[in-house]
């Protein structure tokens, strides 16, 4: 354990990361904005999951989680990528709020 | 028992089956130039699988694969009916106008792939394996959601599927995460022994872990505030993906939330009623979601004039009146919310099947369209229409009239009776909606503008049978009751 740097310190750290997320999420009207704020919200739980491993000792399972959730991450991300192409193939614009046609 | 890899292959056909069918057609669209038969490929996978399901050999519960799934008589009820859901959607895929012009071979690879992810959903007994179920379950219903790559619709459809889902996942995880860190593990019945080990249990910190949890699965099965999503995509996705997803990936939800905030995190008591946690109000909490996902979900129907943005509001509404028999916290609630799934199943299914009949002749999804529906050539879709929207309402001798009847007992059975009066006025209040298409259809005149509805046989064949098994399990139900009676149990290791 070095510097006495505690658990709680990292989970504070990720809920600041968390809450960033969230906030990017709910105020960028960039479709790719929108999406680089979901990825802040899945590494703060990743920072969760390595603080929890790390300071609960023995198992792998958070860091085994960790990996998965990185690599979900990317898959969501190559479809999420290919969705906001296509959009702006037909739209002509990623802005998310220009995109809507469905309300009501 | 604890099966590892090879012995959980046993446990395991119905899953590989489908997988053998994603490869087959995966290889064979490279193959072959003609593309037609693909669909029907996928559709005898999925049968074979359903078959594979009845066939299993009978077990009381066992882990597979070192833990992460778990095979017990729960998760075959729900596969049976995720099973019966891929079906209904390939076999309306074959069936579709708007399908015809898309790559065969990635649609029907993909809708079994979605197919396998749900069946793991509904069997996960692992955090870990929860979020990749989930997860999977997500990106392929994206890529389906956007899959008619020049249609607007479908693709702001898609990317706001994705927004949603993206943000629902990672909330959830990030409240799973706090779990792992209370209870040091990622497996079910670890948690649960942890949870319920008495000492000093961070409360607060359980509790809004699991309303982070929540809004991952809440978002599954399109329940209030996680709703936002299903009006757009099922109005922007083609049809039989939008009835995939209302009945599907709906039922996929359900399991998963029943599996997690049953046997992981509450209590089975001796005589089939579960304890929630000392001090994590999670019941209470699910009250109020489920009040007003039904009370929102048929205010907000009353004025759609789109039929599958009606549609997705009414089942909305649905997930809400399921959603009654869960938090009543009782082995009777649970068996409602079971035979409900099926019931909304046959129904919902069936009226999108009206849908997409309509759409293929007219292209028309708005509620005009239905004017005069019974008077220009659509006699039989109207009356499987009325049949199928009086079975969403819940009147007698259909099916959703049993469904209801089950959950308004369990909930009056375990003194909830604000949740059985809220229950009973929006039945009353959605009969408004149903009934604004039924009038139309038979009470107006056609316009002349409409055009008219061919006859499909192959559509009509799944519509009718669909009709069918709306009323004759609103007559004869018990086959389906003690299906759901059977799958009670949950399999939570050696006690």
């Amino acid at each position: 354990m070095g510097g006495g740097i505690t658990l709680n310190d990292f989970l504070v750290l990720s809920l600041i990361i968390f809450s960033l997320g969230l906030v990017t999420v709910l105020t960028r009207r960039n479709a790719i904005g929108i999406l680089m704020g979901v990825e802040l919200i899945l590494n703060s739980a990743n920072i969760n999951y390595l603080a929890f491993a790390y300071y609960g000792g023995g198992k792998y399972d958070g860091q085994i989680f960790a990996i998965f959730v990185i690599m979900l991450a990317a898959a969501e991300a190559v479809i999420g990528l290919a969705v906001v192409l296509a959009i702006y193939q037909n739209f002509k614009t990623i802005d998310v709020d220009a995109a809507e046609t469905l309300r009501g | 028992m604890d099966l590892g890899n090879l012995a959980s292959l046993k446990h395991f056909i119905p899953e590989m089956i489908l997988v053998a069918g994603v490869l087959a057609i995966v290889l064979i669209d490279l193959a072959v130039r003609d593309k037609s038969r693909l669909g029907a490929l996928a559709l005898i996978a999925a049968a074979a699988s359903l078959l594979a399901i009845g066939l299993e050999p009978a077990l009381s519960g066992a882990w597979l694969f070192h833990r992460m799934l778990v095979f017990d008589s729960f998760a075959i009820y729900f596969r049976t009916l995720i099973a019966l859901a891929a079906v209904v959607a390939i076999w309306m895929s074959i069936g579709s106008k708007e399908v015809k012009s898309c790559d065969q071979g990635e649609y029907y690879a993909i809708l079994l792939a979605s197919t396998f992810a749900m069946f793991l959903m509904a069997e996960s007994a692992n955090l870990l394996m929860a979020y990749l179920a989930l997860e999977f379950v997500s990106l392929t219903s994206y890529i389906l959601t956007g899959f008619l790559r020049h249609n607007r619709r479908s693709l702001e459809a898609a990317l706001k599927y994705l927004i949603y889902g993206g943000v629902a996942s990672g909330t959830m995880i990030y409240g799973m995460s706090w779990i792992f860190g209370i209870t040091g593990s990622l497996d079910f019945s670890v948690i649960n022994k942890a949870l319920s080990t008495p000492g000093h249990l961070p409360v607060l910190a359980v509790f809004i872990a699991l309303v982070l949890i929540l809004t991952g699965m809440g978002y599954k099965v399109a329940s209030v505030p996680f709703h936002m999503w299903a009006p757009d995509v099922y109005t922007g996705a083609p049809i039989p993906i939008t009835t995939f997803l209302a009945i599907g990936s709906k039922a996929a939800g359900f399991a998963l939330l029943t599996r997690f905030f049953f046997p992981a995190i509450s209590h089975l008591a001796a005589g089939g009623s579960w304890t929630a946690l000392a001090g994590v109000d999670w019941p209470q909490l699910l009250l109020f979601v489920c009040i007003i996902t039904m009370t929102l979900g048929n205010l907000a129907a009353l004025q759609q004039t789109n039929m599958k943005r009606l549609l997705a509001y009414s089942s909305i509404a649905q997930a809400g009146y399921a959603l009654m028999g869960f938090v009543v916290l009782s082995n009777d609630g649970i068996r409602a919310m079971l035979f409900y799934l099926f019931a909304y199943y046959v129904m919902d299914a069936g009226a999108f099947m009206v849908v997409m009949i309509v759409a293929n002749s007219t292209g028309r999804e708005d509620v005009d369209a239905y004017r005069g529906l019974a008077w220009r050539g659509g006699i039989v879709p109207a009356v499987a229409l009325t049949i199928f929207l009086f079975s969403l309402t819940g009147i007698p001798l259909t099916v959703g009239f049993i469904g209801k009847f089950y959950l308004l007992a369990a909930a009056i059975r375990g003194q909830f009776y604000i949740l059985a009066i809220v229950g009973i006025l929006n039945s009353v209040v959605s009969l408004y909606y149903y009934l604004k298409p039924i009038r139309l259809m038979f009470f107006e005149q056609p316009r002349g503008d409409e055009g008219t509805v061919r006859f499909e046989a192959w559509n009509y064949s799944l519509m009718g049978v669909l009709a069918c098994a709306t009323i004759v399990f609103g007559v004869y139900w018990s086959p389906i009751i003690s299906f759901a009676n059977r799958s009670l149990s949950f399999f939570t290791g050696p006690a």
